[in-house]
């Protein structure tokens, strides 16, 4: 197999996920060096496989990207802060997703199958879940209504909006 | 409260296949990650924090029907070789067994449910069943999962499903593995090409006992990495899949090893037989690869079938801290060997010598296509 980069053999060969797309590279000794990828703290693809890294952790172990503001930031709950999740690449508490949700974003980028929930929702979280997703798609057709100066539909979602945000005693039990 | 002697003297049922096909997949595993809303999770808690949840979660795991008289014990209450008897049965990880204070764990009785409280999360809960049984063991999980949100409050959040303290498991929280014998493709060079196959599907392939360590026995572990973006039957349906492919190149791979060369198998038979019934002296590792090739002798016809169980339970019965466990002393390594190869000489004293075997005979179990054409 040929380098990438140039026509000499290929000895290196490096596999990464990004954004979830796996993406091949071949290169040669001299051309891998140029490019930076004899790191002897990267993983191999066969320690990958056979070592039990699982590729998640190339994205987790990848060096944290820092986001602006987000220097000290501390979760009220439980006392967590953005340096500590950038030392250990864990969450402290619940709250912390709620706290450091651009700093999820990130993390999350190509480590799973897609970046929202799928499957299995709490009993009762069910029908928050539903109306949320209703709320969201009768706001957007209102505003939709209201570029179009469709008033009169605007009206009617206005009113099945307030309908659905005036909160059910089913949502308390949460 | 059970006694830990009366968990461990009998063997788990999923250790023995009876009437499942176990042939190629040993065991199904599904674990669920889930963390009480609010309070911090175990790694950032304090002790004082952790003993909280650890009451508060407690109580309502042995309210569970299955876990009705199940073994149940703070890990400050176990010996290091009891943890590691645990961790040998797969009951709990490795991580857990490390713990001490303001952890705890649960067991069934038939050992195929347990439970860990405030391992990297606060509740960390598996379901093991023998041969490729993913969905089975899931619904079983799901069950007590859905008993326990009775009572619980579980951290979660609609875009991210269930939070976890490692992001590798927010979503469904859920790991699905399943426990595979490849010597066949071992001894015909093809597992490196099956492996790599499997990891370009975003799966992970480990060795025998989980993370970072390599494979012993031709024993490959294949799970999903992926947890969010998927519901959990779909990750379970995508799994299942690959691992009966797995499984039924395993299978051709064995056949094709005898219509090949036949008389390579049968000698690679009659040593490991040789080897395991009149070794005095065995370490781990040797011992475990030529179990493996009398498994497969077993599956293939050439020993008596119930040998697949003899091996099966002496996989479990020969490693460190259960023979440490049986002699109630802690054993040098060389103490070790000498016990394990006495073990294994015990159990195996009855089987047969191993017969020839052609490929002829054994070419329906296997669902081979029926003509070549199809080839």
């Amino acid at each position: 197999m040929k380098c990438d980069f140039c026509d000499q053999k290929a000895t290196v060969f490096l596999t990464q996920l990004v954004e979830g797309q796996m993406k091949k590279v071949c290169l040669c000794e001299s051309c891998s060096q140029e490019k930076g990828v004899t790191d002897p703290t990267g993983f191999s693809l066969a320690d990958m496989l056979m070592g039990g890294v699982p590729t998640s952790a190339l994205v987790g172990a990848a060096p944290f990207v820092k986001t602006r503001n987000s220097g000290g930031k501390k979760c009220p709950n439980c006392g967590f802060s953005a340096d500590d999740l950038n030392r250990v690449r864990r969450f402290g508490c619940s709250e912390c997703f709620q706290v450091f949700r651009p700093e999820v974003e990130l993390i999350l980028r190509g480590m799973h199958q897609g970046v929202v929930h799928v499957g299995k929702v709490p009993k009762g979280f069910e029908e928050i879940h539903a109306r949320d997703e209703k709320l969201e798609e009768l706001r957007g057709r209102l505003e939709e209504a209201i570029t179009l100066e469709n008033y009169e539909t605007a009206a009617t979602l206005r009113d099945e909006i307030r309908d659905l945000e005036t909160p059910k005693p089913t949502a308390k039990q949460l | 409260m059970m006694r830990f002697s009366t968990l461990i003297r009998h063997p788990a049922d999923w250790m023995i296949g009876g009437a499942v096909d176990n042939a190629v997949v040993l065991t199904s595993r599904i674990r669920l990650a889930r963390n009480l809303h609010l309070a911090p999770f175990p790694g950032w808690a304090t002790a004082e924090q952790r003993r909280q949840a650890m009451d508060k979660i407690l109580p309502v795991i042995q309210e569970l029907r299955p876990m009705k008289d199940a073994f149940a014990q703070s890990l400050s209450g176990l010996t290091s070789v009891q943890k590691q008897v645990l961790v040998e049965r797969h009951l709990i990880s490795r991580e857990h067994a490390a713990r001490t204070e303001g952890s705890a764990a649960v067991i069934e009785r038939r050992q195929s449910l347990s439970i860990m409280v405030n391992e990297e999360d606060h509740l960390r809960m598996q379901s093991i069943r023998p041969g490729l049984n993913l969905r089975v063991a899931f619904e079983a999980l799901n069950e007590v999962d859905d008993e326990l949100q009775q009572t619980l409050q579980f951290a979660f959040d609609r875009r991210l499903g269930y939070l976890t303290t490692c992001p590798t498991n927010l979503g469904t929280g859920l790991r699905a593995s399943a426990m595979l014998h490849l010597p066949g493709l071992v001894l015909s060079d093809q597992i490196g090409q099956v492996l790599n196959a499997i990891g370009r599907m975003g799966l992970a392939v480990r060795g025998l006992y989980g993370e970072g360590t390599e494979s012993l026995g031709n024993l490959y572990q294949i799970s999903n990495q992926s947890t969010l973006g998927e519901s959990e039957l779909d990750i379970i349906d995508r799994l299942e899949r690959v691992i009966a492919r797995v499984a039924m190149h395993e299978g051709n791979a064995r056949l094709k090893l005898i219509e090949d060369d036949p008389l390579m198998v049968h000698d690679k038979m009659g040593r490991s037989f040789g080897i395991l019934q009149h070794a005095w002296l065995i370490d781990s590792k040797e011992a475990l690869n030529h179990l493996s090739i009398l498994r497969m002798g077993a599956n293939l016809g050439f020993f008596p079938l119930e040998t697949v169980r003899l091996c099966d339970n002496l996989l479990m019965e020969i490693q460190p801290a259960h023979l440490q466990l049986q002699r109630g002393v802690k054993l040098s390594p060389e103490q070790r060997d000498e016990r394990r190869a006495q073990i294994i000489r015990a159990n195996l004293q009855n089987v047969p010598s191993p017969v020839m075997v052609t490929a002829q005979i054994k070419k329906i179990p296997f669902n081979e296509p029926p003509a070549s054409s199809e080839l």
